[in-house]
Order: structure tokens, then sequence, then C-alpha cells
């Protein structure tokens, strides 16, 4: 499977990691079945929906979790979240390069309500707890589903992310924006402008990801690699630099209502042009314009 | 309870808090310790600006006031529901503001929270759950979401989601569930300083909430998943 956006999340580990270097931890014949779909008449996963375990990228020693965007939007229930959780506490005792994301989720599964949001908490304190103990987390995300909600905050946390031009990372999703305040404030359907707002590029060119990839298993599995040996720890210095950062953005991006205008805002004469370029194209010209 | 009479209760000994928008922030005395206060209040929507506003407390307190306990003092009705704030990229905000906790609780600054309204999901996860132990007044409500938009969002029927909030902690909203589930460590109801008291006293930094979960009955499973995750 060459496309990444097409890929389950099995097929994405096998993509990514190094060939015969894996091992699935609580695999399907384990059972793992979330303990809240049933009173909900809802049919159950053997691994709810993410395949936690531990192989090699690039001869680099890595502890991997990947969501399952088929089951459920990749969404984060009592199970899915203590598996990912259970990952992290492994890697207090193992010798790892870091630990690998392979993100695609809604966020919290609204279906196990309070047991979802406090999983999805306990993901992002055991990112950030990994991280101040110096343990590089990268995050990948190019599904279909994209990656939003709490687990928006939780990629937020890591050390990199990569990204492909098809991956959206986002907080609420447009349809929840939709929902709650109209088509007027966020148009759900209009797809241009969803990317224009939470896709690759747009996020690539906030400083919001890393690296921005084409849609192939080879690039994701290249830049992880790339990612893994480049991160940095956190600090009160780091911290100190993001807040600077962030107030610059929120001054300088504010005022605006759309992603052409901070294109045009970050140098690109042909704003609505952005999503019309390629990968190596669009990093190309960004150079000396991204807003980190 | 209105947060004045909160932040008077808990600082028998004083502060200066103070509104600004939907901002809280001060510092509060309670017996001899200090604690930076930082918060919101009018069940305030979560945005960019709010976030930050937040998270340079907590950067000011780590690098001028080194150990300082910190505070979190939580009403909120979640994140911004906003075109612009995802524009700007607010899971990234939150994700900063959750780190500077971090950061924090590892340079050894004792990360409290009390939830005195209402506490809804994004706005929560950042700050409050991030917390060593997180605390809730017993009126306060505490959710993902309410239980007509998550039959919309779900496609389940209302009355079946209504029929099983009544039953199951997982489901249902309010404070108590989530202590069930070990999420919220304890009610406080009675002497909000000597509670703080004991809660700078006794909070572990280490993230126990599984094992409270676990314990306490509501939330079975998440803890012996967790064990044979890390080990097996």
């Amino acid at each position: 499977m060459q496309s990444y956006y097409e890929a389950t999340a099995r097929e994405r580990v096998a993509g990514i990691l190094d060939a015969g270097s894996w091992r699935e931890i609580l695999p399907p014949t384990t059972r793992t079945l979330s303990p809240h779909l049933a009173a909900l008449g809802l049919p159950a996963a053997f691994d709810d929906g993410v395949v936690i375990g531990s192989g090699t990228l690039d001869d680099l020693p890595v502890l991997l979790a990947s969501q399952e965007g088929g089951f459920m939007g990749g969404a984060v229930g009592e199970i899915q979240g203590a598996k990912i959780v259970g990952l992290f506490e492994r890697a207090k005792t193992q010798d790892i390069a870091g630990i690998v994301l392979l993100l695609e989720t809604g966020g919290v599964r609204l279906q196990e309500a309070n047991a979802g949001l406090i999983a999805v908490s306990e993901v992002v304190r055991a990112i950030c707890a990994t991280r101040v103990r110096g343990v590089p987390v990268v995050a990948a995300i190019g599904g279909k589903f994209g990656c939003f909600g709490g687990m928006g905050i939780a990629a937020g946390c890591c050390t990199r992310i990569i990204m492909s031009e098809e991956g959206r990372l986002g907080l609420s999703g447009p349809e929840v924006i939709e929902t709650a305040r109209g088509v007027e404030e966020f148009d759900s359907l209009d797809r241009a402008l969803v990317w224009r707002t939470v896709g690759g590029k747009h996020r690539f060119l906030m400083g919001d990801c890393a690296i921005l990839v084409d849609d192939r298993q080879a690039a994701f599995r290249a830049a992880l690699a790339r990612a893994l040996r480049t991160g940095e720890d956190l600090s009160l210095t780091t911290v100190e630099h993001e807040q600077q950062l962030l107030e610059t953005r929120l001054a300088r991006f504010g005022a605006y209502g759309d992603g052409e205008e901070i294109w045009r805002d970050l140098g690109f004469d042909k704003p609505a042009s952005v999503p019309l370029l390629a990968t190596d194209a669009l990093v190309a010209l960004s150079e000396h314009v991204r807003a980190a | 309870m209105d947060w004045v009479t909160v932040a008077e209760r808990l600082f028998d000994r004083g502060h200066d808090i103070v509104a600004s928008g939907d901002l809280l922030s001060g510092v509060g005395q309670c017996g001899d310790t200090a604690f930076t206060v930082v918060g919101s209040t009018n069940h305030a929507e979560i945005g960019v600006e709010l976030t930050l506003a937040m998270a340079k407390r907590v950067i000011e307190t780590m690098r001028d006031h080194p150990g300082r306990p910190i505070l979190f003092l939580i009403d909120t009705q979640g994140q911004r529901l906003r075109h612009r704030d995802e524009l700007l990229g607010i899971h990234h905000y939150m994700a900063h503001l959750a780190q500077c906790v971090e950061l924090a609780r590892s340079r050894g600054h004792r990360v409290l929270a009390l939830v005195y309204d209402q506490a809804l999901s994004g706005g929560f996860l950042a700050s409050g759950m991030m917390a060593d132990l997180c605390a809730a007044l017993p009126d306060a409500e505490i959710r993902v979401m309410n239980l007509a938009a998550m039959a919309r969002v779900t496609r389940l029927p209302e009355e079946r989601l209504t029929a099983l909030a009544k039953t199951s902690p997982v489901f249902a909203p309010g404070a108590g569930n989530y202590v069930q589930m070990g999420a919220v460590d304890s009610l406080w109801d009675d002497d909000l300083a000597a509670r703080l008291t004991a809660a700078f006293r006794d909070a572990s930094p280490n993230d126990n909430r599984r094992e409270l979960g676990r314990v306490r009955g509501g939330r079975r499973l998440a803890a012996t998943i967790a064990e044979r995750a890390a080990t097996e």
C-alpha cells in the first residue's frame, strides 16, 4: 500500500517500521474490548481501534501506536486510551529513540462520554510527561478522519508533527462548529474552506506541523526517522519561545478571516494558488516565509 | 458559588485575584502558602487569547517564583467554537498551556485545580485535567457535552442516553461521577482553606487517576489494560 491516506492502521505500521521488526502488544487475540459499547447496542473491536507495539524505524528502536479510523473514526474510549497510556508507561522501562503516534481520530469517543474524555486527558498528560523526561514523541497525521478534539491538543504536545496535504488537524471539527454556530460560521461541506483552515498545508505554513510530506508511506517513514533524530526537550526556554511565537501569531494574523489572507501576509503573492502547489514546491517557496 | 466567595473561603489570609474579562489571575495566601491563581469565570469560552494569558501566568510563576504552587479555578463552557480560533490553531495554543503545566510540575510546582462552577471538555483538558489533583464543589457540573448534542452526533436516541445516564457514571454529567471515575479527587463541601492545605500537602505529581477509578469502581478497566500494555 503506497498511500498513507488509504492505508489501515496495520498497513501503516507495516509501511512505517523496518520489515520484520514489529511486535504487537495486546493484539486482537487478547480481545481487549470496550466495556461500554454493548450497552448501546454497538459493535466492539478486538483491538478497540488502536494498534500498539514495538519495532525499529530506520534502525531506531521505537514504541508505536496507530489509530484505526475505520473503527468509530479513531475516537478514543476507555480501552483505546489505556492502551496508549500503557505504551507510554512501558517507555519508562525501555531504552528507545522515541514514541511514534500515527494519529487518525475525532478525539473523545462520545459513546463513552466521560470515560473517553478522561482517557484523552491521560494521553495528553503522558505525552507531556514523556517529553519532559527527554524522550521524543513524534506524530503523523494524514488519514481520512484527520486529528481533532482533545487528540488535536495531544498532537500539539508532541515534539514534532508530520502531515500530508490531505491531513487535517484542529480542535473542534468543522461539523461541530457548524452545528453549534451555524453554516455562516463554518460551512463544513466547503472542502476548500476546510482545507484552508485545518489542512496540512496551512498547518505547515503556520508552523503547527514541522514537516510536510506527500501522501506516500515511504515519505512519512523518512520524515518520522528525521523527526526522531532532531527534536528538542521541553524546557523553560522552549516554552518561553513558544509563548512569544503564539503571541506574535495572534497579533499578526488574529484579524484575518481566511487562510488566504494569512498566506498573503506570509509573502505568497498569489495565495489562491497555494492549494495547487506540489508539496516540494510549497516547501521550497516557504523556506523564508513560514510563520515559525 | 461565585469566584469571589470561593476565593475568600480558599484564601484565609487574603488574595489579590482580579477578573479581567473572563480571566482570573492573582495570588492567594492560604495559611503559610502563597498560590498563583489562574482561572476563568462567566462560564468562559476558552479561545486563543484566554489560553495564552493562562500560559503566560504559569510561565511567569516558573520564572519569578520557583516552586510556588499553582491553583486553577475552573468555570468554562468549553473551547471557543469559532472558525477564527481553528484558523489560528487553537489546538496548538491549548497544547502550549498543557506543556507549561507539565513543565511546572516537573520543576517542583504543585499544580491543583478546583472546578467551582462548570467544566466542559476542551476548556478543561489543558488546565484542570493537567493538575496533580483536581477537586470540585459538590454542585459543579463536569461533562463532555450535553446529552441532546451527544445524541445528535452519535445518532443514538436521546432517551436511551438519558436512561443510561441514570445508572452509569460514564454518561451522566456531574462532579460525583468524575470522582467515581478517578478524574476528580474529591468534592470540597466544607472548609475550603483546610481542603486546599491538605491537597497541597498530599497531591502526587504522578497521574493516579486510573488507579482511583479502579478503586472507586467507576472506571474498572483502564488501570488494568494500561498495566498490561506496559508490561506484557
